[in-house]
């Protein structure tokens, strides 16, 4: 019976968080700790000389000076992470070119791009490091710099590396349908180059990680701040040559994750070999320079794509070939890339389709996935160019929305391709239509049009853009919870997702109360931790609620029946013919003759009071393994409202909207969290930030005072309308919720900057749509008009 | 290095202490007198994760000295629940309206609206809370849950 699941459930996390109790990695103090410090190149593309340490040795309280010599034959290099590769049957449709291409831990005789790690200094403290990070001296030689993709895949670029012959990293092709016909058949063919610029997910909490090795029984204990706890004790296992099962990675409290922690970085290797290699406690945190400029960043993708329209406004064919600008290494496979290709026709039913990336090297720091990975970039192009649909065929863009929707009578739909975890991908269920149509009720479509009438008239810009989305959430391969019956009585739920900020003490919490008849706070939930259950993945790829959500709810339920079954045999009553509520098991028909969780536990034990029945093992827990079939497809619909300053450049966001679909709610408050969240970073991205390198490959961007994050002058709270189509793709239908908010907002935005300009043809086709770029456009525009 | 004596009151503590007179004020609260509630989120004065009260106003302690700190009176997260371990009204207010997410930069906005809220005592429009809080930066909850939060805080204090 549900009856916490659905509800707005307070936080379990909340107390120790808001006391000061929350223990983040850099909170940690350990006896004989030492601190380490970075060395950091400063070149965007040079070869090292030399390397002069002695000086830095001397240096009072520094311990060791490590390089990469230090590391040869103790530390591998990275290989690809094998989680991201590509299963056998997509690789046979898409033929894929993919160079390896892993990153060292330190730089040995050259370095790719400013901020890449050369040096470490371990110091009594972290003063005495930095100190000792001064007198460290470096002869570099320069080299050419390449900083442009398009430059970068030009025969005569510098190459990279040079392994790799040229700086074109990977390649690939997804082709459905017979796109050339649908070109022929076209009444127009619109082309655009579209460009969503790289942005830093810049969590509040930098990176760290801080290592203990106890020599008497060989354990390595590592605390990070990371996604993926499981990930990083797989690769120390590997590339330091360690017994996996001698070393715990735990995730404490992490204050944000958003993609950039989902990877495994060189300081989660090294740092802990280095513990293991002075026996003593070690611990190194990121400072927030060294995050701009080493934590990897993301998006990044230039699409020329041409658009096949009849012109009644429907789409007959698309065609696009991108660029993914990843920065000087790729350890990713076709990760975000990928995900472009696979959402970007999105909620519209596009039979011909083609589409080619690229993933280019340049000297920049490498890319990884952030919340959305390649998702906001693919709806940018997709939901631009309904708007130059319209724009061409002098239609409203909602009704080229309409006229293109996949309906609900078509689904479940097949899209013709593989899903990155190799299945077809087919959206299950979803109102799309139904969705734009609640976001204009909300919004007052018709009045709006009315208002903005009004407003310009008094010299008021105001516009509406809408965008669109679909998402493959909770990906697989697998996720695991541990339910146990405490000797207290007391529930306990271990899984491997590790949360960074998703709530997951409350939310799976919730779904085991509902199991066992108890409220959540009779229920703790840990994660994070490796030592809790063999297996685990992590919290990314809105998949923590659709993977550990349905982990726990089945083995919840395992665990339910086995204690129904001891229970049995204590009351000798057919497991059958028993209820589990308030903590208490009884007779159906006799409420009062009942035995307590706590006696239940009791009774789980071995030995001669064992009640457990024959043929089952002894004990109050189990273990499932979830094993999603594939992705769930979550949806929603964004709608802005802006004002925009024609004087300036500035654009104001009066009203923001987001209708979405994640199936099952499990806390509505926790969702909704989930959205605004995502659209504050999605406004971030259309309009605020932007990684910036100049042709030298320096950071311009490289503090708060030039990448601006948006605070809470510049977020509008966000009106939602809610659909609930539940997944058949999980026991709860859950589908994710994580990323959906931040994946609308740049389109959305820009459109609605576009629209509130009309007439004036505007053309927002690269972000952050800043005073300054967007002054220029108006500028070109008036320009074009006056001749 | 030499060091220098430090006389600071801490929530409500008398604490002298000899420490160099390089460190941050951030640092000396988290490494020395183990105060690991205030969080450095960007050590430059930018995030106000790391925001504590000197003398009752609001500073970053990543951008001030401990040795200026010195003969102040200084307020961290850890002194802001009651003597029974009890929420006060801006966390109980936080913990209602989930204006918090990963929680790492919730220190430095309880303390800013501790001030923010001791001077200002009647309710502000929502523009003015926004304003009070634009120098915290939130990743997570894009902010309308705090100004939520701030309100409420603002009902339970009456």
């Amino acid at each position: 019976m549900a009856q916490y699941v659905g509800q707005n459930v307070k936080r379990k996390e909340d107390y120790r968080l808001l006391t000061g109790n929350g223990r983040f990695v850099g909170d940690i103090r350990l006896d004989n700790m030492a601190e380490a410090a970075i060395l950091r190149s400063s070149y965007g593309h040079a070869l090292i000389k030399s390397i002069d340490t002695s000086k830095a040795k001397d240096c009072e309280g520094v311990i060791d000076v490590i390089t990469a010599a230090d590391l040869e034959g103790k530390v591998q290099p990275f290989t690809e992470f094998v989680e991201f590769t590509l299963p056998p049957n997509l690789e046979k449709d898409i033929k894929p070119i993919i160079k390896k291409n892993p990153e060292p831990m330190l730089a040995k005789d050259r370095v790719t791009f400013v901020g890449q790690a050369i040096a470490i200094v371990i110091a009594e403290n972290r003063y005495a490091a930095e100190d000792a990070i001064g007198l460290i001296k470096i002869e570099f030689e320069p080299l050419p710099v390449v900083t442009d993709p398009y430059e970068s895949v030009k025969a005569e670029s510098t190459v990279i590396h040079q392994d790799l012959q040229n700086n074109i990293q990977s390649h690939f092709e997804v082709s459905v349908g017979d796109v050339e016909k649908a070109f022929n058949q076209a009444d127009h063919v619109i082309r655009a180059r579209i460009k969503t610029p790289r942005v830093s997910g810049n969590p509040l909490e930098t990176r760290g990680v801080v290592a203990e090795y106890e020599e008497r029984t060989q354990q390595l204990q590592v605390w990070s701040s990371t996604q993926v706890p499981y990930m990083v004790r797989s690769y120390l296992s590997k590339l330091v040559g360690l017994v996996e099962n001698n070393i715990r990675v735990v995730a404490p409290d992490v204050g944000g994750g958003f993609g950039p922690k989902c990877a495994v970085y060189p300081e989660e290797i090294v740092i802990p070999y280095l513990s293991t290699k002075y026996k003593r406690p070690i611990k190194w945190i990121e400072d927030r320079l060294e995050h701009m400029q080493s934590t990897r960043h993301s998006r990044d993708q230039v699409h020329d794509v041409e658009v096949a329209v009849k012109n009644d406004g429907t789409i007959l064919g698309l065609k696009d070939h991108f660029l993914l600008d990843n920065g000087a290494h790729n350890s990713f496979a076709l990760c975000c890339a990928y995900n472009s290709a696979a959402h970007l026709r999105g909620m519209y039913r596009i039979p011909n389709y083609d589409i080619t990336g690229q993933i280019v090297l340049t000297n920049k720091t490498p890319n990884v996935p952030y919340r959305g990975a390649g998702r906001p970039e693919a709806v940018f192009v997709m939901d631009r160019l309904i708007y130059m649909i319209a724009e061409k065929l002098n239609m409203d863009p909602v009704d080229v929305s309409f006229k293109n929707f996949i309906t609900p009578e078509e689904m479940p739909y097949d899209t013709d391709l593989f899903y990155r975890d190799g299945a077809n991908m087919v959206l299950e269920n979803g109102d799309y239509p139904g969705s734009l149509k609640q976001a204009m009720k909300i919004v007052g479509y018709e009045q709006f049009r009315e208002q903005q009438k009004e407003a310009r008239e008094k010299g008021k810009y105001l516009g509406i853009g809408f965008s669109s989305y679909i998402e493959g959430t909770g990906i697989g391969p697998h996720e695991g919870a541990v339910v146990r019956l405490d000797s207290s009585g007391h529930i306990l739920a271990f899984v491997g997702s590790s949360p960074h900020g998703q709530s997951h003490e409350t939310t799976l919490a919730q779904i085991c109360a509902d199991e066992f008849g108890v409220s959540p706070d009779q229920v703790t939930v840990k994660a994070g931790d490796t030592s809790l259950l063999p297996y685990g993945v992590g919290t990314f790829a809105s998949r923590g609620a659709v993977t550990a959500g349905s982990a726990v709810h089945v083995a919840s339920k395992k665990l339910k029946e086995k204690l129904l079954a001891i229970a049995g045999e204590m009351l000798e009553v057919a497991a059958s013919d028993l209820e589990l509520q308030n903590g208490k098991v009884y007779p159906k028909a006799m409420p009062t003759r009942f035995v307590t969780l706590q006696e239940i536990a009791l009774a789980a034990k071995p030995g001669p009071r064992c009640k457990v029945p024959e043929g089952m093992e002894p004990g109050a827990s189990a273990t499932h393994y979830f094993v999603p079939p594939t992705v769930t497809f979550s949806s929603g619909f964004h709608t802005a409202v802006v004002e925009v300053d024609k004087d300036t450049g500035f654009v104001e966001i009066l009203r923001y909207i987001v209708v979405h679909d994640c199936g099952r709610v499990l806390n509505p408050m926790i969702v909704d969290g989930q959205i605004q969240g995502g659209v504050a970073q999605g406004i971030g991205g259309a309009l605020y930030e932007e990684i910036i390198y100049d042709e030298n490959g320096q950071l311009v961007t490289g503090t708060y005072m030039d990448y601006l994050l948006p605070t809470a002058m510049e977020v509008p709270v966000v009106e939602m309308g809610h659909q609930e189509f539940l997944s058949p793709r999980n026991p709860m239908g859950i589908k994710g919720v994580g990323e959906g908010g931040a994946i609308g907002p740049p389109a959305a935005i820009a459109n609605a900057v576009c629209d509130a300009l009309k007439p004036m043809k505007i053309e927002i086709n690269t972000l952050p749509v800043s005073p300054n770029k967007l002054r220029s456009l108006i500028e070109e525009a008036e320009l074009q008009e006056m001749h | 290095m030499k060091e220098t004596l430090v006389k600071v009151t801490i929530n409500g503590k008398e604490v002298a202490k000899e420490i160099e007179s390089r460190w941050l004020l951030s640092d000396f609260l988290r490494d020395n007198l183990g105060l690991t509630g205030t969080h450095v989120g960007c050590e430059h004065g930018v995030c106000g994760a790391c925001t504590v009260l000197i003398n009752g106003e609001p500073v970053r302690s990543c951008l001030m000295l401990a040795v200026q700190a010195d003969g102040c009176q200084v307020e961290t997260v850890e002194s802001l629940a009651r003597a029974d371990g009890s929420f006060n009204h801006i966390q109980q207010a936080f913990a209602n309206n989930h204006a918090l997410q990963c929680g790492f930069c919730t220190p430095g906005f309880l303390m800013s609206l501790k001030s923010f809220m001791e001077n200002n005592p009647t309710l502000p429009t929502d523009e003015e809370i926004r304003e009070a809080i634009s120098g915290n930066l939130c990743r997570c909850t894009g902010y309308s849950n705090i100004i939520k939060a701030v309100k409420e805080a603002y009902a339970l204090n009456c």
